[in-house]
């Protein structure tokens, strides 16, 4: 970090203001970013981080305000204008053509139409860039056969190619396993010992406490505060985001297991989910973790229907049950929130009461017409016990924040009044607020007597709200943990990654 | 938090917004009828009567009149009209002449004027009027001083107006009429396009249903002693293999995951092959029995049969697509199919009964084209897969899925009865016709582009 005496900040932004039709979305915001820092932009969905980063890629205008890179001025009219003053964008969603290589991806963009490409001068350039964030990945890999961390990679290369010194990072590790986490956070090491600046947003307070430098937190469109990071607790930082304290993260509520209602044995599905068997009480939250591609989400999958069981079987109150599709799960009150809102769980162009009544429409409507009054007094209720902030029910899906989709995902579901609800990430990509309100949902899910089954990749959720949890490593069930409040993220990881001599045994 | 909120039309506009091409279509009718706006010169039955009372109530018991018309089918209801009006006023017309050409018409006269029958009024429509010399006034004086019975004679004519063609309720119900087939087969594809599918074989399968019906009336049905519940059968028959054909693509696209272009197009050149094996050759098979042209040329309370058809189709539709669990499965298997699913939609019976209400659409524009033409046409419908697409598109419903409305597609097939309607009106040759309505197929996306465009 500079001192006093340093010359001017790398990105200074002054005073913006931007509103659109009816919401003010940022209110004379302040940002500084130095050489070789990270900065932890925090705050809830909505609060402002994505329309100042669209400002600072030059895709938005704002009312009011300046930009200063090097104590110069500068007008990012244009993404082009941006990408020009160093600016590079890695945002959640790639965007790398599939079929293209790294290299190609790389160098997208940058010729113009008619001119030749030098395969072996921009293979050299790419392997020094890669070389340059200590990473390996063949530069001749085609984009859709790299990871998600892979593909980030190429991403920051890419913006790094393009001689970015400030490098945005939008939510980076949503996707990632722990380990690639690591590899991220040496990638992110290496940037900033080359002197680039690095803006990082994401929901996840250890991974902000362990990277970042310098926290600058929004609300409201309004800049609330920024702070060194060894002067803040996790406490402090989701007080500021949230504006009032809470007073626990996982609001773990005391639950009471009853009698088994849900018997997985031997589901088999190669390769990804082989010889699985569970059971699931009701009142419980059992928790499921592991690494990405151990089989979780494939084994949620299966006991909703919407894959084929190669072999093993289904139990329901001790019978057993074909489920052949999502539509027989849901008769056998079975549900499922996928880990994936946008692709799987909604219809983003529909309106959220159209989403909310399509598993229910059975609810609202007589000799198969639809009673859109019925469905939309329902639905009110569920605007009110979720908080879920919509203009009303005629509000497409699309133009919601990422917390309240998955509230309306979560009344479609709640309507059919499920014994056993399956959440697959039910956090991901959510704000702490949000979070925190679909928490003690869980709880009061669990409390009425519901089997929770609930998949997660951020082991403090998991270890937090879990009454048991279950660690599955390659497809099988590595092992049980029967008491979460007394275990550790390493004893989870351990089963998970398969180290412990314990593995094979449940399996 | 805040919620990213768009901006909301208030629900007033919702007529506006969800059918905007209702605008293109009356700009449209608007822009023809202005281009077609010119005197019009009735000779129908009505201005028959119209003239007829305007002599009587000019000359009154002194009322001697002839009609001078042409040996034409449509100068019959007129000449019948002017009769039976002059009867019914207690008089009686003198004398009827109907001739070919001016001079006979002068020879009829001359004749009448040697008789010494009293004559003093002509009555005749517009065409002759001003086109033949022996009815202008001069001539006609002249005649009067050589026959002292023609005193006072003039021609008289109905009252000529503004107007076009255009306008007249007969045009616009044979609009409605020629059009039906297509829009009903736009029913069918709407609900396919809305699930992100697309059906190319509606034209050849309309053929095929033409097909099966004229062939089984004339080998099972008895042929030209046919019954009326042969005909019907023969007609049904026509439908459900289509239906079937229907049930089939969305087979090969559920189950097999072939792409609905495909499957649909390899079934349009199918099933147009079959339609001329059946045929045995191009050209077409008559269907001799009586009754069977009455699906087209009947009439429900005044209403062509295939007008009455296609609209209580159109409502039907509506409802199940706007107020039915079936309407709101089949938006959202097109807007996210995975989601669909996984929300408990029954994704497999969807698509089917998608392209079976399809095949079935198509089946049924068959045996209304075979109803029309009364022979089954191994040519019938060849095209018509594009403009049935066209019309939904216009309509429009988004080729992408999950969004579009059957009400829409009504207006889109109008708006394209229309702009073919104005071609044909404005003498456009049909290779130019072509060209011009090609473009306004795109000018109408984009007027309905733009309208979104501003509106959000």
């Amino acid at each position: 970090m500079s001192n006093d005496s340093a010359p001017p900040p790398l990105l200074e932004m002054k005073g913006i203001s931007k509103s659109f039709p009816g919401v003010r979305a940022l209110d004379n915001v302040d940002l500084t970013l130095h050489e070789g820092e990270v900065l932890a932009l925090l705050g809830e969905n909505g609060a402002g981080k994505s329309t100042l980063i669209k400002i600072l890629a030059g895709a938005h205008i704002p009312d009011s305000g300046h930009i200063y890179i090097d104590g110069e001025k500068v007008r990012m009219e244009s993404p082009a204008a941006a990408q020009q003053a160093g600016v590079g964008i890695i945002y959640q969603e790639f965007n790398l053509v599939p079929a293209l290589t790294a290299r190609e991806n790389i160098f997208l963009g940058q010729h113009s139409m008619f001119s030749l490409t030098n395969r072996s001068q921009e293979r050299a350039a790419t392997t020094e860039l890669f070389h340059r964030i200590g990473i390996e990945v063949s530069t001749e890999a085609l984009c859709r056969d790299l990871t998600v961390a892979q593909q980030q990679i190429v991403e920051i290369a890419k913006a790094l190619s393009q001689q970015a010194r400030i490098v945005v990072m939008d939510e980076p590790s949503a996707a990632l396993t722990p380990r690639e986490v690591e590899g991220l956070a040496a990638v992110i090491k290496e940037l900033k010992d080359q002197g680039i600046g690095v803006i990082y947003i994401s929901h996840r307070l250890d991974e902000v406490e362990a990277f970042a430098d310098r926290i600058t937190v929004l609300r409201d469109g309004k800049h609330v505060g920024a702070r060194a990071i060894d002067e803040v607790t996790r406490d402090q930082m989701i007080e500021m985001m949230v504006g009032r304290s809470i007073e626990n993260e996982f609001p773990k509520a005391a639950s009471k297991a009853g009698e088994v209602i849900l018997e997985a044995v031997g589901l088999h599905r190669p390769p990804a989910v082989k010889g699985v068997s569970l059971t699931l009480s009701k009142g419980e939250i059992l928790g499921v973790a592991g690494l990405v591609g151990a089989g979780r989400t494939e084994t949620a999958r299966l006991l909703f229907g919407a894959d084929k069981l190669d072999s093993g079987e289904i139990r329901l109150h001790g019978k057993k049950v074909a489920i052949k599709s999502p539509r027989q799960a849901i008769k056998h009150g079975i549900c499922l929130l996928t880990e994936d809102r946008k692709s799987q769980g909604l219809i983003l162009g529909q309106t959220v009461q159209e989403n909310f009544g399509l598993a229910n429409l059975s609810d609202f409507s007589a000799r198969g017409f639809v009673s859109r009054k019925r469905e939309g007094s329902a639905f009110g209720n569920y605007i009110d016990q979720l908080k879920i902030k919509v203009t009303g029910g005629s509000q497409t899906a699309e133009t919601l924040s990422g917390g309240n989709q998955q509230k309306v995902v979560l009344a479609k579901w709640l309507q059919q009044n499920a014994a056993v609800v399956i959440f697959d990430e039910p956090t991901r990509g959510i704000d702490v607020g949000a979070k925190y309100e679909i928490y003690l949902l869980m709880n009061e899910l669990a409390a009425q007597g519901k089997a929770i089954l609930m998949i997660s990749s951020e082991l403090p959720e998991v270890l937090g709200m879990s009454d048991r949890i279950l660690v599955m490593h390659e497809g099988r069930i590595a092992g049980e943990i029967t008491d979460p409040a007394s275990a550790t993220q390493e004893d989870v990881m351990k089963l998970a990654t398969g180290s412990t001599g314990e593995v094979a045994v449940e399996a | 938090m805040k919620v990213p909120s768009r901006m909301k039309l208030p629900q007033d506009f919702s007529l506006f917004r969800d059918y905007g091409m209702v605008l293109v279509l009356v700009l449209l009718c608007g822009m023809i009828t202005w281009a077609t706006w010119e005197e019009q010169h009735p000779s129908d039955e009505s201005a028959g009567v119209a003239l007829a009372n305007g002599l009587y109530d000019l000359k009154g018991e002194d009322l001697h009149v002839a009609i001078i018309a042409r040996q034409t089918k449509s100068d019959d209801e007129f000449v019948k009209a002017i009769e039976d009006q002059i009867a019914e006023r207690g008089s009686s017309v003198k004398a009827v002449i109907r001739v070919r050409n001016p001079r006979d018409a002068r020879i009829e006269l001359e004749r009448l004027g040697v008789n010494n029958t009293r004559i003093n009024a002509i009555a005749t429509h517009n065409f002759c009027f001003s086109t033949w010399g022996i009815l202008k006034q001069a001539t006609l004086d002249g005649l009067a001083s050589n026959h002292k019975s023609f005193k006072d004679i003039r021609p008289y004519k109905p009252k000529s107006r503004m107007g076009s063609a255009f306008l007249s309720a007969e045009n616009l119900i044979a609009i409605l009429n020629q059009n039906a087939p297509v829009a009903i087969m736009a029913i069918g594809m709407t609900l396919v396009i809305i699930t992100a599918g697309i059906d190319l074989s509606v034209g050849s399968l309309m053929a095929l249903s033409a097909l099966i019906s004229a062939v089984t009336l004339r080998s099972w049905f008895g042929d030209a002693d046919a019954s009326a519940f042969g005909i019907m059968t023969a007609f049904l028959l026509g439908i459900l293999v289509c239906t079937a054909c229907g049930v089939f693509v969305g087979l090969m696209v559920t189950w097999f995951q072939i792409p609905p272009f495909v499957v649909t197009l390899a079934l349009m050149m199918v099933a147009r092959g079959l339609s001329f094996i059946l045929a045995g050759g191009a050209d077409p098979v008559d269907i001799q029995a009586t009754g069977a042209e009455l699906l087209y040329s009947g009439t429900i309370l005044g209403v062509p049969n295939q007008i009455a058809l296609m609209l209580w189709l159109f409502v039907i539709a509506h409802v199940v697509m706007s107020h039915t669990a079936l309407g709101r499965y089949i938006y959202a298997v097109g807007g996210n199919e995975q989601a669909a699913r996984l929300s408990g939609v029954p994704v497999f019976w969807v698509i089917i009964i998608v392209y079976a209400i399809c095949g079935a659409s198509a089946g049924l524009a068959g045996v209304m084209d075979a109803s029309h033409f009364t022979s089954g046409r191994p040519k019938a419908g060849e095209f018509f897969e594009l403009q049935v697409i066209a019309a939904v598109v216009v309509g429009g419903t988004s080729l992408l899925g999950g969004e579009g409305k059957i009400l829409g597609t009504f207006i889109g097939a109008m708006i394209l009865g229309v702009i073919q309607n104005g071609l044909n009106m404005q003498g456009v040759d049909s290779y130019t016709a072509n060209v011009v309505y090609g473009a306004l197929i795109l000018v109408a996306v984009l007027v309905d582009q733009l309208k979104r465009k501003l509106l959000n």
